[in-house]
């Protein structure tokens, strides 16, 4: 016990004495959080669009008003004829074009159904995407409102995205998954570097030959980047909180608790690695390129997993970070407690135990 | 207290050690002595627990150094060719840091290392990478000290030190042979080995003889001249164009020089040289050294490289 106590001394003199690690435990996260909370948005503001209103009633009236004001949408242009649609996209400046029916108001109220066209500048099919599932929410939620008992005369396909992030705040999206990114990438990547760096330093060879057990050099090695992680963790969780505005609706205590078994993963992954990797490079390669692009890419931070081909919906099976975005979007948005995540739990539990195991039985106990 | 029995160790296709045999009595101060790749580090990493040979057994104080590895590292102290302390951590805190690791305190072992300790504490609270070589050195044998171990192994320690830290380290070595610790060290340095009870000259895996130094001098009954001139570069290689030349090479500020079986004489040198214009020549008959031994054991009858 004194010799394991002894050597988490020794790792905390290592951080506390060594800038660039305290920069990358500190600086990077918070670095990272800010810049993609500005960078990666998934809403859309002040789009240029045009309206064609051939019926120019009080209900077209009324939710073009309501489309104008929602601050996503700029009016360049009112249409008069349709050939003009043609021409204002081309000018490029205009990205969606709304056209109302003749007599939508009226046939609203008389047939229940209206006639109304969406057409967007596909060229860049993100900001279309969105734009055109902003207006839909926008009519939906105004002929929802003021005639609720009317069957829908639109078609929408409702987004689950939505439905929790009704002011379709991006960074309620990005919040959970930057975080999950951050301490992924600063756990594995600190605890490899830090024992790659140990056998560069031929320090390794020397606590190698001394009665130091396997386990007492990982657990030693592990607890240090836990503790800060755990502050790390609490700072994003302060940004998303207080710069970003992003709720935590659900037990802070879970998500703590989540969150420290998520760290002890990736740290455990950490020391896996660098039983793998021979150098600070190959450690540093391993971690940024073979976990950072993936945990982006189909952990389902970013882009959703339904969409995704077949053959990565099942290799993001695998990524701890998928699991861990699923339980923090689960507890800060929908407030949700541990019977609804309990299954993304216990595979995390499993994945850390797995990795614990591989360690100790991959770590050498001699020099080759 | 170590026994090497038929040892044999490959990297690759390299063959590191070739069937080596050795015994290393208690209390001795024994040196392994080699040029670099002769295969001085792959033995000490065997006989410290750090690496397994590829056939061959060793044992360290009774204990095998595959089965019993977890015994042995509690009673060997290793001192690594680079220095292996963390140079970010003070002098104090490296000595304290391998105490505990091993389950002991600076204080209960502070007899031991205290002739070396004390020219190095007053620089206690100092980082271990701002000290000089020869005070790394210091530390690091306190630090393989600390744990009072019965086999110290040490892995040339006086690489990139000055000399007169050089002198000292070798004092400190005969006061620890003194409280019964069997010394295993390597080195490169011929001035160093004369200092050891016994030696085994290391090459290219092999070991060509053990004996202690001066037995391994009395060995070699080769005539040999130390020759000098004012023209030092030239004055080598003429002497390896005289045609019985056996082996030439530097040595400080003369030139040892070899005939091939020992038929060439002093006056004949000195012609050779003064009809090829050498000034100021000197040509004397020496008794040779171990470094004289151990050249001549190593390059045999080839060519010869001047350091």
């Amino acid at each position: 016990m004194t010799q394991l106590l002894s050597f988490i001394k020794k790792e905390f003199f290592h951080i506390s004495r060594d800038p660039r690690t305290m920069l990358i435990l500190f600086g990077i996260p918070i670095a990272q959080l800010l810049i993609f909370g500005t960078v990666i948005k998934s809403e859309i503001n002040d789009i240029h669009i045009a309206i064609y209103d051939q019926s120019k009633d009080k209900t077209t009236e009324q939710i073009t008003n309501k489309i104008l004001s929602s601050g996503y949408f700029i009016l360049d242009e009112n249409l008069t004829n349709l050939d003009e649609i043609d021409a204002i996209f081309k000018k490029g400046k205009v990205r969606e074009v709304i056209v109302f029916d003749n007599d939508f108001g009226k046939n609203l109220v008389k047939e229940g159904t209206a006639k109304m066209q969406i057409i967007a500048d596909a060229s860049d099919p993100n900001t279309a995407r969105l734009a055109i599932a902003y207006v839909k929410g926008i009519v939906n939620d105004y002929i929802i409102k003021t005639n609720p008992n009317l069957k829908m005369p639109l078609e929408i396909r409702p987004e689950v995205r939505m439905y929790y992030n009704e002011e379709m705040e991006s960074a309620y999206m990005f919040v959970p998954g930057t975080m999950a990114l951050i301490l992924m990438l600063i756990s594995t990547m600190m605890t490899s570097i830090s024992i790659t760096r140990e056998k560069e330093l031929g320090t390794m060879e020397v606590l190698l030959v001394s009665p130091l057990k396997p386990i007492q050099i990982i657990v030693g090695k592990v607890i240090p980047y836990l503790f800060l992680s755990i502050i790390n963790a609490f700072v994003i969780i302060l940004i998303g909180r207080f710069v970003f505005g992003v709720p935590i609706t659900g037990s802070f205590i879970l998500l703590m608790l989540e969150t420290i078994l998520f760290i002890l993963m990736s740290l455990c992954l950490g020391i896996l690695i660098s039983t793998v990797a021979k150098n600070q490079m190959v450690a540093m390669f391993i971690s940024m390129i073979g976990l950072m692009l993936p945990t982006i890419i189909i952990s389902g931070f970013i882009f959703p997993i339904e969409n995704m081909p077949v053959v990565l919906q099942w290799f993001s099976n695998i990524m701890p970070a998928r699991w861990y975005i699923i339980i923090l979007r689960g507890i800060m948005l929908k407030g949700i407690g541990i019977t609804f995540i309990w299954k993304e739990t216990l595979i995390l539990i499993g994945m850390t135990l797995f990795f614990i195991a591989m360690s100790v039985k991959k770590f050498k106990i001699r020099l080759e | 207290m170590i026994t090497i029995n038929n040892i044999s160790k490959s990297y690759n296709k390299t063959e590191a050690l070739k069937d080596i045999s050795l015994n290393v009595n208690r209390g001795e101060l024994f040196g392994l002595i080699g040029a670099d790749g002769a295969g001085k580090t792959t033995l000490m990493r065997i006989v410290t627990t750090l690496l397994l040979p590829d056939s061959g057994e060793a044992k360290m104080d009774g204990l095998d150094i595959k089965k019993d590895f977890k015994k042995i590292r509690h009673i060997i102290g290793y001192m690594p060719g680079r220095f292996s302390l963390y140079q970010d951590l003070s002098v104090e805190e490296n000595l304290q840091f391998f105490a505990t690791v091993f389950g002991t305190t600076v204080e209960a072992n502070y007899d031991l290392i205290r002739d070396i300790y004390y020219q190095i504490e007053p620089f206690k609270n100092r980082r271990a990478g701002k000290l000089s070589g020869g005070m790394k050195q210091k530390l690091a044998l306190s630090c393989a000290l600390i744990h009072k171990p019965k086999i110290l192994v040490l892995d040339e320690p006086t690489t990139g030190v000055d000399a007169v830290s050089r002198k000292e380290f070798w004092e400190m070595l005969k006061k620890l042979q003194q409280k019964d610790i069997t010394i295993l060290v390597s080195t490169p340095y011929m001035d160093e080995a004369i200092l050891c009870d016994r030696v085994a000259l290391l090459q290219n895996g092999q070991i060509l003889d053990v004996d202690s130094p001066t037995k391994i001098i009395e060995k070699f009954q080769r005539k040999i001249f130390q020759v000098r001139s004012d023209n030092m570069y030239q004055l080598i290689s003429d002497l390896r164009k005289f045609e019985n030349a056996e082996s030439v090479f530097a040595f400080g500020q003369f030139v040892h020089f070899t005939g091939i079986n020992d038929s060439v004489k002093a006056d004949e040198l000195d012609k050779y040289l003064q009809s090829l214009g050498h000034k100021n020549i000197l040509v004397e008959k020496i008794t040779p050294g171990i470094e004289d031994v151990f050249m001549e054991l190593m390059e045999g009858s080839r060519s010869f490289q001047s350091q």
